[in-house]
């Protein structure tokens, strides 16, 4: 009996090092658009062995409750990866995030309940688990609230904020020692767990609307880190090289949308409770509007446009009239490239996801540095629903709250048209010399239409 | 021990997934988040020897819980992942 034990142990064990494995080339396939989806399907058979074997341990002795958990959890994945539009894949990650740290916290919640004479490290781990579980959870919900427009984007700042959260810290720690001390008191429990939820809705609170490709990137970092901390409490490798492998995925993301907006991280966070920078620069010039027939006029004769999108264009569900736009262009022998900003959208690679739902190939898509060393060779630069990212306040005027922040210079492009909705400033609340420049030209209203009415001209 | 060969292997790991995803293309970013949501649900392995295992009846319900949820990461990650990476095409 006990050889059979051992034996089930190692062989759990060992496929756990080849499901390991698998997951290690599953992300590293993700490295092309091409091989991408093969390195995913690679990455659920993983996951599938490593579910499977673990059915074997000899600690699981009933199934029924294990079997409708899967079956119901299963279903609602179903559901909600069919369902979701694509302009809404912001709002599903964030809770995905939510939920992979709900569900670390209670493993971790589980673990300390039903252990006995734990070690003071178990301890320790599973008040981590638990703590980022539950930081990741509340954040999440409050971060997917406000991408979905249930509460205000702008940031939330009280008076005293920043006192209260070091009081929470404070108090965190405290109830951490006592829950180490008296895993057995559950009082301990629930106050470790309030606290910690009350630290996410905290943490994301005070952060803008615009700086939510950051909060989503850390929070999917949290999630993985979460359930990095339960690997440690149950002593489970293939957890911790998950886990670990989520974490490091998460916070090259945060560190490159930091970089794209020339902000640290702890500036990103403590956004909220800096003072709103006024600049009292003047900007000359005059904004000059264009009608979309004169548009199509100048578009007709280009032989190069190249396509500016930003969070405006999902807003608006340009995408797809902008593909058609696209053929029309390139039937009329123009080469059209798109142009995405790493920031551009409300999580990294946003736009991408849009543009191929519309069918517009990976390879017309170029990241900035790309685009920016031949903009100046483009007929036409089309700004669909983008602001800061083009704004060329950030190359040319000291002083401006986005000086430094690297942008697609778009006002080198030899004609620059830019859809918006009105005058209104991007989030950054920065007026945009772009607007002003010469060779720059307004086209007024609904993207979608905008694009629409050019077709027509087209096929006129 | 047992705490620094877990902390060996989490060295490792964090230094492999930096290599791995330094290499992902920006436009693949989406689908890489997703997936990580996917693979975050790792958690189920844990939750099921705590939902099937003996450890008193709040522990049973906890590891249920966490199977169910860790369960929707994982099969709504990976399919998600998929609806999206089909899009991406070539020319």
């Amino acid at each position: 009996m006990l050889d059979s034990i051992i034996d089930t142990s190692l062989l759990i064990n060992f496929v756990y090092v080849i499901s390991a494995t698998l997951f290690i080339f599953g992300l590293k396939l993700l490295s092309h658009p091409s091989t991408a989806r093969k390195g995913n399907l690679l990455s659920a058979l993983a996951m599938l062995i490593a579910i499977v074997v673990t059915l074997l341990d000899k600690q699981i002795i009933s199934f029924e409750l294990i079997l409708v958990s899967i079956l119901a959890g299963s279903a609602v994945g179903v559901y909600a990866a069919k369902k979701i539009e694509m302009t809404s894949m912001p709002e599903l990650v964030s809770l995905f995030n939510g939920i992979g740290g709900l569900a670390s916290l209670a493993v971790a919640w589980a673990t300390i309940a039903g252990g006995v004479n734990l070690s003071t490290f178990v301890l320790f781990v599973s008040f981590l688990a638990l703590l980022i579980g539950a930081i990741t959870f509340s954040g999440s919900v409050v971060a997917w609230a406000k991408l979905s427009e249930r509460m205000i984007g702008r940031p939330v700042v009280f008076k005293g904020q920043a006192i209260v959260n070091v009081l929470l810290i404070a108090a965190i720690v405290a109830s951490a020692t006592l829950l180490i001390q008296q895993p057995e008191v559950t009082t301990w429990h629930y106050l470790v767990i309030g606290l910690a939820l009350l630290m996410g809705v905290m943490f994301v609170l005070p952060i803008g609307g615009a700086d939510m490709p950051v909060v989503i990137s850390l929070l999917n970092s949290y999630s993985g880190l979460a359930a990095c901390a339960a690997g440690f409490a149950l002593e489970n490798n293939l957890l911790i090289v998950a886990g670990s492998l989520v974490g490091a995925s998460g916070i090259i993301l945060t560190n490159i949308m930091c970089k794209a907006m020339n902000r640290s991280l702890v500036s990103v966070l403590t956004s909220g409770f800096q003072p709103v920078v006024t600049s009292e620069m003047v900007i000359e010039g005059e904004v000059k509007p264009l009608s979309a027939d004169d548009a199509f006029y100048v578009l007709e004769a280009a032989q190069s446009v190249l396509v500016i999108p930003g969070y405006g264009m999902a807003v608006a569900q340009a995408q797809h009239a902008m593909k058609e736009l696209q053929g029309l262009l390139e039937d009329n022998g123009a080469e059209v490239a798109y142009a995405i900003h790493p920031v551009a959208g409300r999580m990294p690679g946003h736009m991408n996801v849009l543009l191929a739902e519309a069918d517009v190939s990976y390879e017309q898509l170029f990241e900035m540095d790309e685009i920016n060393s031949r903009i100046e060779g483009f007929d036409v630069a089309i700004v669909i629903g983008a602001n800061d990212v083009v704004n060329p306040a950030a190359r040319e005027m000291k002083g401006s709250p986005i000086y430094g922040m690297p942008v697609i210079n778009a006002d080198l492009a030899k004609n620059v048209f830019v859809l918006k909705r009105g005058m209104a400033s991007g989030f950054a609340g920065v007026d945009n010399p772009l607007f002003f420049k010469p060779n720059c030209r307004m086209i007024f209203g609904d993207a979608k239409e905008t694009l629409n009415n050019i077709i027509r001209q087209f096929s006129d | 021990m047992t705490a620094i060969y877990l902390l060996f292997i989490l060295m490792l790991s964090v230094f492999v997934g930096f290599e791995l995803i330094r290499k992902v293309p920006a436009t693949l970013h989406t689908p890489l988040m997703s997936g990580a949501n996917a693979i975050s649900g790792i958690t189920v392995i844990g939750a099921l020897a705590l939902a099937g295992g003996e450890y008193g009846q709040w522990s049973t319900w906890l590891g249920a819980i966490a199977v169910f949820l860790a369960t929707v990461n994982v099969v709504g990650g990976y399919l998600v992942t998929d609806r999206m990476l089909a899009m991406f095409k070539k020319k």
